[in-house]
């Protein structure tokens, strides 16, 4: 086995297990799912990059060339962006729960379903 | 810049009747004139010069990427148009003052007027054909408002939106055809266009580009089988009618014929789509016309069948019926116009527009009586006014057109059409103004004030001008008018009454007799019109309207059902199918590549066996909440072992800073949510989702792996170049965040700044309403009985300093070794986490010698600043600078510019975390004490 195929098959488990928690019915699984899915979508991002061990990019310290550095300069700024995302979407659930008492996503009803067709009396000059 | 003020002034002078209302009514239409008085006058310092032949432009660029230019011209054809336009502008703007009701919103009515009359202008002076499609999806936004100004009425809201839909999608239809045009041609610009008509007549795309731009032109003029809008739109103010219905909007879809008339007419195609559209609209609309009973109605109608005519003529593709087109344009504008308003005025007195109640006005208003018969013998084709000069050159070029060898077919029913109008033009003269005097009024009709009759007395001054001297006064105009559009010299024509003993003279003279024959016969004409079936537009149109809210309706119920699972699994699965066919239309050979794999590690193997069981545990134990974070929290631990394995030193030490607020604020955010997830979806939908997430993770961990074991070139390399020479620092990835991509970086954290922002705005209102209400209703269960124990306060209290030197550290080290304002900012905001968490929010919060907001806003402006300083220095925003300082203790050191670009970020990343964990530990204190305090009275 190589490495990978150890990084490939962890990013498709991540992702399963986050595409499965964010079609269930309750907020909160569906931000663990989204945390999961963030996980895969970065390191996926990361291994654009292509995999290679001790080559840090910082000038100076590897005689055999560095690893490329744009790959991971995204990611940081997506993990960082990710903890932006999560915390808002906790709290907008959050938000809702104490709104409405319930953290189910789905309506039952529409409210907006027919509109209400009203006519006013035609008055003619 | 004075065509575009042309154009412009109406525009801008919009804002005036609005203002001016509030001096009084006089002063808003005074105003309003004004503002149209002086479009007009710019318009006339062109005159001039395009009667010595010159056409004066004007070209400024707006989008030229996709040939959008604001360009206007002003030729022949444009002027005719304009001056048309303002001329009776002002006329209605005069009318409009004495016929709106002081109960009606004057101001807003103008307002709109003086839009129209903008997007109108637009039209007939562009220069760009994108820009004349902006300005005529305009002229059907501001008609839909004017029709529908009275909108307590169910009829002008019925009205607006028919004329919107159908004018609106032909409007759609245009701008494709316009587009196709503009490729065929090679340019956008008209003045291109025109010259390029065997060029664009060669293209393959010459007949779907006029398919569509018929399309455009004939919903706009009201053309069968399109024609029913326009009677409808009738429900507008009887000056909206004269004005957009009769003398100008509609007249736009002809003005589109008569502009690109050199570039598109002369084929086969042309002449049989556009000539018989125009002769069966003329004749249909004519007929329909002569049995409505209701004034404005009628007059409708006689003007979609005008405006057949016009069609037919530009069909023809002569010069000579060009010329015949040009004038009757005029007559019909000026006749039709002061038609409507004798319409508005008899409405007006009589309160009445059944043409079965009314009758004999002409002994009780002499003056309007007389106006309207003057024009409507005009309309009829009576000599000697300007209506019969135009109906005979229509006849005369109708009488040798011959359609597939039929030599019968035009002349005939041209005559029939010329039969008809005069018919209704009779009906609405010995109905309404002719007759015995009749008595039984609402109250006694009398003549209005001279405000009202004048508008329509000077339109017809041209009426009997042009019929008495056709070549002096409207000769010089309908030259350079008609040889503008056709684009090439005419032949010779001479304006006459009296050509002579012609078959047209003949046609004309059977079409009047018959016309009134026909009134005579009325009743009977009558009982055959009821006798054939008469499908009804109307009605087909609100059935189609019907059907598509039906089907919309019903689509909607598949993909919109107000369930978020339901969006999430469509969208997950056309992502995945797309996916899909990108991997079958590459014709993968193999998933795996030739690069060289590195071998796996044991503690690699271990991580990995680690990250599956959690996977697993997360998908069947998500229930227990507090367990499903515990999982999430092992997973970043893993994820960011993954990176320090990787050479990604960076991303490691951000991960796991991150991962502990993370959890923080997830435990802080179950406090208030429920415990636990319900297992309750059937076993069907677990199946289906877990199928879906299956197939997706299959296929992303194909994708990178397909990635990974392929060999790239990276851009990279001139990043890891330049790091020290250019960035002065050598730490790539840092550098790549400060200084070559920091644009990227600042918008960044400005993001942040929103989400923590608005993670405020959520929390702090939620201590009010029903939020409020359920969140001191919260019962905390007794956990620990100290909730800040001892030691851990202690000990958060003495890490704390330490941890801040660590921040700093990792702060100032980040250029050049792993590190940054990240993960400083990280660390730091975990320090003060801390002291929230052991010691509570109160205690904390009252030794916070800082704001967050402050920190956020503070870092971002930092950051900012840095970026504004290098345009200060003349180079590009955040070009970055360094030197080396020395210094008395230090000795020498570095310092970047794009370490005060870090620092921003550092301040930002601390006041996001502390914002939104602090704001949300504050909602849970008071949760906290309402539950004390509720517990103590229990007790």
């Amino acid at each position: 086995m190589s490495m990978e195929f150890l990084m490939a098959s962890g990013i498709g488990a991540l992702t399963s297990a986050g595409l499965y928690l964010i079609l269930l019915r309750r907020t909160f699984p569906i931000v663990i799912g989204l945390s999961f899915l963030s996980y895969a979508v970065n390191v996926f991002l990361f291994t654009m990059g292509r995999l290679a061990i001790d080559r840090p990019p910082i000038v100076g310290t590897s005689g055999d060339g560095y690893t490329d550095p744009l790959p991971q300069a995204l990611v940081l700024t997506a993990i960082v962006i990710t903890f932006g995302m999560t915390a808002l979407i906790v709290v907008l659930s959050l938000r809702a729960f104490l709104e409405t008492g319930d953290d189910d996503v789905t309506l039952e009803v529409r409210p907006d379903d027919e509109p209400s067709s009203k006519t006013h009396s035609v008055t003619s000059r | 810049m004075k065509l575009a003020l042309i154009v412009f002034i109406p525009f801008i002078g919009a804002l005036v009747p609005p203002l001016a209302i509030q001096a009084g009514r006089n002063v808003c239409a005074a105003a309003t004139a004004a503002v149209t008085g002086l479009a007009l006058i710019v318009l006339l310092t062109e005159v001039a010069t395009v009667y010595s032949g010159g056409v004066p432009r004007i070209d400024v660029p707006w989008l030229p990427q996709i040939g959008l230019t604001l360009s206007f011209f002003v030729d022949g054809l444009g002027l005719f148009f304009a001056a048309l336009i303002l001329v009776i502008g002002l006329l209605i703007i005069l009318y409009a003052r004495s016929y709106l009701d002081r109960a009606d919103p004057m101001g807003r009515f103008l307002c709109y007027l003086l839009l129209f009359q903008g997007s109108m202008l637009g039209i007939v002076l562009s220069d760009n054909i994108l820009l004349l499609v902006v300005f005529w999806e305009l002229t059907s936004l501001t008609s839909f408002l004017l029709i529908g100004y009275w909108h307590h009425q169910a009829a002008s809201r019925r009205g607006a939106l028919m004329a919107l839909v159908v004018t609106g999608s032909g409007g759609l239809a245009l701008m494709g055809g316009m587009l196709l045009l503009g490729h065929a041609a090679g340019s956008y610009l008209l003045s291109d266009i025109l010259t390029r008509g065997e060029t664009i007549k060669a293209s393959s795309l010459y007949l779907p580009a006029l398919l569509l731009i018929l399309l455009g032109a004939f919903t706009k003029s009201a053309q069968f089988p399109f024609h029913f809008w326009l009677p409808q739109a009738m429900a507008a103010p009887t000056p909206v009618s004269a004005y957009l219905h009769s003398a100008t909007m509609v007249k736009a879809g002809i003005f589109l014929l008569a502009r690109l008339w050199p570039a598109l007419s002369g084929t086969p195609e042309w002449f049989v789509i556009v000539s018989l559209t125009g002769l069966l609209t003329m004749v249909i609309a004519a007929w329909i016309a002569l049995f409505k009973d209701d004034l404005k109605a009628l007059l409708a109608y006689s003007t979609v069948s005008h405006l057949g005519l016009l069609t037919m003529l530009l069909g023809f593709g002569t010069r000579s019926a060009l010329i015949a087109a040009v004038l009757h344009i005029l007559n019909h504008a000026t006749f039709k116009a002061a038609l409507f308003m004798s319409a508005g005025i008899v409405d007006h007195e009589t309160g009445t527009r059944d043409i079965r109640r009314l009758g004999g006005l002409r002994h009780l208003m002499p003056i309007t009586s007389g106006l309207a018969i003057v024009a409507a013998a005009s309309m009829a084709g009576v000599a000697p006014l300007s209506g019969f000069l135009s109906k005979e050159m229509m006849l005369e070029e109708a009488s040798h057109t011959i359609y597939a060898g039929q030599a019968w077919l035009f002349p005939l029913f041209a005559t029939v059409g010329a039969l008809l109008s005069a018919a209704y033009s009779a009906r609405l003269v010995f109905h309404v103004f002719l007759g015995r005097k009749r008595y039984d009024y609402l109250r006694p009709p009398h003549d209005p004030p001279a405000s009202m009759w004048l508008p329509v007395a000077t339109l017809l001054i041209p009426v009997i001008a042009i019929g008495l001297m056709p070549a002096a006064i409207a000769g010089p105009i309908v030259e350079i008018t008609a040889r503008a559009a056709a684009g090439v010299a005419l032949p010779e024509f001479h304006l006459t009454l009296w050509h002579g003993m012609t078959p047209a003279l003949a046609m004309s003279a059977f079409a009047t007799v018959g016309g009134l024959a026909l009134l005579w016969g009325y009743p009977a004409a009558n009982r055959v019109r009821l006798a054939v079936p008469r499908p009804e537009a109307t009605a087909m149109f609100a059935a189609s309207v019907a059907g598509m809210v039906r089907a919309s309706r019903f689509l909607r119920g598949i993909i919109d059902d107000g369930r978020l699972p339901r969006y999430l699994t469509i969208i997950v699965g056309i992502i995945g199918i797309l996916g899909l066919a990108g991997f079958l239309s590459a014709a993968p050979t193999s998933i795996s590549g030739d690069r060289v794999p590195l071998p796996a590690t044991l503690p690699a193997l271990t991580g990995w066996l680690v990250l599956l069981l959690a996977c697993g545990l997360i998908v069947c134990r998500h229930y227990d909440r507090f367990a499903a974070l515990i999982i999430t929290s092992v997973v970043g631990l893993v994820v960011s072992l993954a990176f320090l394995q990787f050479s990604a030193p960076d991303l490691a030490l951000t991960q796991i800073s991150v991962e502990v607020v993370t959890t923080i604020l997830l435990l802080l955010a179950i406090n208030l949510l429920p415990r636990t997830t319900p297992d309750e979806l059937p076993l069907r939908s677990k199946l289906g989702a877990g199928g879906l997430a299956v197939l997706g993770g299959v296929g992303v961990a194909a994708l990178a792996y397909a990635v990974m074991t392929r060999s790239f070139e990276t851009i990279s390399d001139f990043h890891i170049a330049q790091s020290k020479p250019g960035g002065g620092g050598t730490n790539v990835v840092n550098v790549i965040l400060v200084d070559f991509r920091g644009y990227d970086t600042f918008g960044e954290i400005i993001v942040l700044a929103i989400a923590a922002l608005t993670i405020f705005a959520l929390l702090d209102s939620a201590m009010h309403g029903a939020a409020g209400r359920r969140l001191a209703r919260v019962r905390f269960s007794p956990q620990a009985h100290d909730p800040h124990p001892l030691m851990l306060t202690v000990v958060a209290r003495i890490l704390l300093p330490l941890s801040l030197t660590v921040g700093a550290y990792i702060l100032l080290r980040g250029h050049n070794m792993p590190g940054g304002g990240f993960i400083a900012g990280l660390i730091v905001a975990v320090a003060f986490l801390m002291q929230y968490m052991a010691s509570g929010y109160v205690w904390a919060h009252r030794r916070a010698r800082f704001d967050a907001h402050v920190l956020i806003g503070g870092g971002v402006m930092i950051a900012g600043a840095t970026g504004v300083a290098s345009l200060l220095l003349d180079r590009p925003f955040l070009t970055s600078t360094f030197g080396y300082f020395h210094f008395p203790i230090f000795g020498e050191v570095e310092l970047a510019s794009a370490m005060a670009f870090d620092i921003g970020v550092f301040f930002t990343v601390i006041g996001t975390c502390l914002l939104s964990l602090a704001t949300l530990s504050r909602v849970e204190e008071r949760a906290e004490q309402a539950s004390n305090q509720a517990e103590a009275r229990a007790r």
